[in-house]
């Protein structure tokens, strides 16, 4: 499958999709001006990765921030990952947070409680 | 110049000064107006030395009001244009830092976005939690891209209730004034 990777920019974060090397990682922050465009390449390549997933699958994301609307799209994103779980398959979201942002550290805990996937929620030092 | 403008724009600076405004803005609100914006805020709450928590709030809560007015707000005086338009007014008192919006909405919106806002000041954080669930998973992305879950986010984030009012311009139009403080770093938690 080809490789996604995407450059950050100051509203949209580091996405890399890499099935031969096992990295799914989205790391940044999110507010694009527009979601659908910035998101809908990213569903499709799921929606082809699914087809024929890793027997193990760990998506790392470690976002700084996410606005509502990519909120929303995120949540589309895990919802496609389920199938991947209703496959019978190993998958697992680890949900990054600096130890000083409370807010993402529940927005974490706010989807796994929606979402039918494994999480695993880590704690990193704040850099100041 | 005359008198008058000149007097004018002295009482407009006094008066910014005495109510410690630091940003005013009435125009479009678009994407690279977020982002000037957030950006110019934040550098001023690092030179306050605010931590990095209390920044973030602010950042959300200016994030999500403004991609309101650009994505929902009316233009009476301006046509076909892309992104809406509003006030933005950002403000500190000694215990809090204020994001105030101002933009038009058409009258019959009043009674939806009333509803809306009073029903998430009536939750405490955990029923906030809730909410915001129930519409993350259940709401839909708007063809405007709005996902519903905005005024939620305000409230969450801030850890205060929103304070709003609706001003009469015309039958058919209504100024609408939103405004919501986030706690400074001596006083957060004490709300």
């Amino acid at each position: 499958m080809e490789k996604i990777n995407i450059k950050e920019t100051d509203t949209t974060p580091i996405v890399v999709l890499d099935k031969e090397n096992g990295i799914f990682k989205f790391e940044g922050k999110t507010l694009p001006e527009n979601v659908s465009v910035f998101y809908q390449p990213i569903i499709d390549w799921f929606t082809e990765y699914i087809k024929d997933p890793n027997p193990e699958t760990v998506i790392d994301l470690k976002l700084e921030y996410i606005n509502t609307a990519s909120s929303k799209a995120l949540f589309s994103l895990f919802l496609k990952l389920e199938e991947i779980a209703k496959k019978g398959l190993d998958i697992k979201i680890k949900w990054y947070y600096a130890d000083d942002d409370e807010d993402m550290k529940d927005v974490g805990e706010e989807y796994e409680d929606v979402i039918k996937i494994p999480f695993e929620h880590i704690e990193f030092e704040a850099e100041d | 110049m005359s008198n008058n403008f000149i007097d004018f724009v002295f009482k407009f600076f006094t008066n910014l000064r005495d109510n410690n405004i630091s940003l005013v803005y009435d125009g479009e609100i678009n994407h690279n107006v977020i982002r000037a914006f957030t950006d110019l805020t934040n550098n001023e709450l690092e030179l306050k030395e605010e931590p990095n928590h209390i920044k973030k709030k602010v950042f959300n809560v200016m994030v999500e009001s403004l991609q309101n007015i650009s994505k929902h707000a009316e233009c009476i005086d301006y046509d076909n244009q892309k992104y809406g338009r509003g006030i933005l007014l950002i403000s500190e008192s000694d215990t809090s830092y204020n994001v105030t919006t101002g933009n038009v909405i058409k009258s019959d919106s009043i009674k939806r976005i009333s509803e809306n806002i009073d029903i998430i000041n009536s939750k405490n954080k955990e029923e906030l939690r809730e909410l915001f669930k129930t519409r993350l998973s259940t709401g839909r992305l708007s063809e405007k891209g709005g996902a519903g879950l905005g005024f939620i986010d305000i409230a969450k984030k801030s850890g205060n209730k929103l304070e709003y009012h609706f001003e009469k311009i015309s039958e058919a139009y209504y100024f609408f004034i939103l405004n919501s403080q986030i706690a400074k770093k001596s006083n957060y938690g004490k709300n």
